[in-house]
């Protein structure tokens, strides 16, 4: 069963029927005992950085990612949920994130933002993530990205201005810039190779 | 490959249905917004936008509705505009399933409507729709309102940059002056915009042939946009970016 974690606004109906064509056992949900239970629960995020953080503070969804890392059980974020995965964000002023990956978020140097639509990926070897769609295009809609690799991770990457982490594969927490949920087959593929892994 | 140039048909909706004209062989309805979705995803479309262009509340009420079952099945991004004046219009097109939505007469009425849905929902989700034509204003081009009939008094590229000031993440840029002659997107225009523009510009109005779009994208456009040419099948999407490709701009296949 895939939870996806529900804890403001946002487009979540395209993110539930990307997942379900995955595993048609999909909620959207914030209860914390079914994202506590799901094999893979799926962290959302649109919009600035800080203001997701205060929304996800407040639904209680800091505590239910924190507890499922601690078991060791997969977490899937994507756009500015993968984003709250790291450190601190320079978006509006310094914020914290989750640091469940080591590193900070900040701006593309780029001449037009946000960076907005479809770019390529290229992954690593080995990933399981990008298998059979490895340098594929995505969907992106972003200003700000991780610029550094994640230590002892499997990091895909995008340039746009400069390259940065589209994707990254650590332990047990997968997350992607870009939004799979719009990235037509290659984001179905995408979805279900993580929903097979787990 | 870079950030792909994106082609995106546009779609006029109203009361559940594409209306205006669409002819397309091999479709089951050629009305139903969801089955020409779907068509234009399988032709390779980047992006689709509908226009609601409803005279009701009871047609409007339908949109929300046809949002739902398109992204429910065609999982590229989806922008919608069209009487949207308020962050609640907003809240509930994003939960229906869109991705972005495009403001342009509330936001003339009232700028203020920009911030508030950029501070809600981030600028991603927000295209400011511009109907621009020839005028005397400083920069040449000015705003227009009721589909180019009326004047709003401001100059194109000054609200343009007031837009971005305001939170907008992407401008639809249609001239009105190009709009409905196929006979070429607004090169004067565009280039002009996209030297006053942080964010990307979507260019709209005037194509005519295979050609135009590149020309377009050549001026400064990050996209592009066209209604009846793909509609009634006198452009394919796949020639669109073919040719684009052909003259070295990055495209999604």
């Amino acid at each position: 069963m895939i939870a996806i974690l529900d804890y403001g606004s946002g487009n979540l109906r395209s993110a539930h029927r990307a997942f379900e064509l995955a595993d048609s056992d999909s909620v959207v949900t914030k209860d914390p005992q079914v994202c506590l239970k799901a094999d893979g629960l799926v962290v959302p995020g649109v919009g600035a950085f800080a203001a997701c953080m205060a929304q996800l503070i407040s639904a209680g969804g800091v505590e239910i990612i924190k507890e499922r890392i601690k078991s060791g059980k997969p977490i899937f974020g994507i756009c500015v949920g993968m984003q709250v995965l790291f450190e601190s964000s320079s978006e509006k002023g310094s914020t914290s994130g989750l640091g469940l990956l080591k590193g900070n978020i900040s701006e593309l140097s780029a001449p037009i933002l946000p960076h907005i639509g479809w770019n390529n990926v290229v992954a690593p070897v080995g990933s399981k993530l990008f298998k059979g769609i490895s340098g594929d295009s995505f969907y992106f809609v972003h200003s700000f990205a991780a610029k550094s690799d994640i230590p002892g991770a499997l990091n895909a990457h995008t340039t746009y201005g400069e390259k940065f982490v589209a994707a990254v594969e650590f332990e047990n927490i997968v997350a992607t810039q870009f939004h799979p949920e719009k990235s037509g087959k290659s984001g179905a593929k995408l979805i279900e190779n993580w929903v097979e892994s787990l | 490959m870079t950030l792909a140039k994106r082609v995106i048909p546009c779609l006029d909706v109203a009361g559940g249905r594409v209306v205006k004209g669409v002819n397309f062989l091999n479709l089951r309805d050629a009305g139903d917004p969801v089955e020409l979705a779907k068509k234009y995803d399988e032709e390779g479309a980047d992006e689709l936008t509908f226009l609601d262009i409803s005279a009701s509340v009871e047609e409007r009420a339908t949109t929300l509705e046809i949002v739902g079952a398109t992204s429910d099945q065609v999982f590229i991004p989806l922008t919608v505009g069209g009487g949207i004046r308020s962050t609640e219009n907003v809240n509930e097109l994003l939960r229906a399933g869109a991705d972005k939505v495009s403001v342009n007469t509330a936001a003339i009425s009232r700028p203020q409507l920009l911030n508030e849905i950029s501070e809600r929902f981030g600028n991603q989700v927000l295209v400011l729709s511009v109907d621009a034509r020839r005028a005397s204003t400083k920069s040449g081009f000015e705003v227009t309102t009721h589909g180019g009939r009326e004047s709003s008094g401001l100059d194109a590229l000054e609200w343009i940059s007031e837009g971005i000031r305001r939170g907008v993440g992407e401008i639809l840029l249609n001239s009105m002056d190009a709009d409905g002659t196929k006979a070429g997107f607004d090169i004067e225009l565009i280039k002009a915009a996209r030297e006053i523009s942080s964010v990307p510009i979507i260019a709209s109005g005037g194509a005519g042939v295979v050609s135009d779009f590149g020309d377009a994208i050549e001026s400064g456009a990050d996209a592009v946009l066209a209604a009846s040419v793909f509609h009634f099948g006198q452009i394919q999407i796949s020639d669109v970016k073919r040719d684009l490709a052909a003259r070295g701009y990055p495209v999604r296949n």
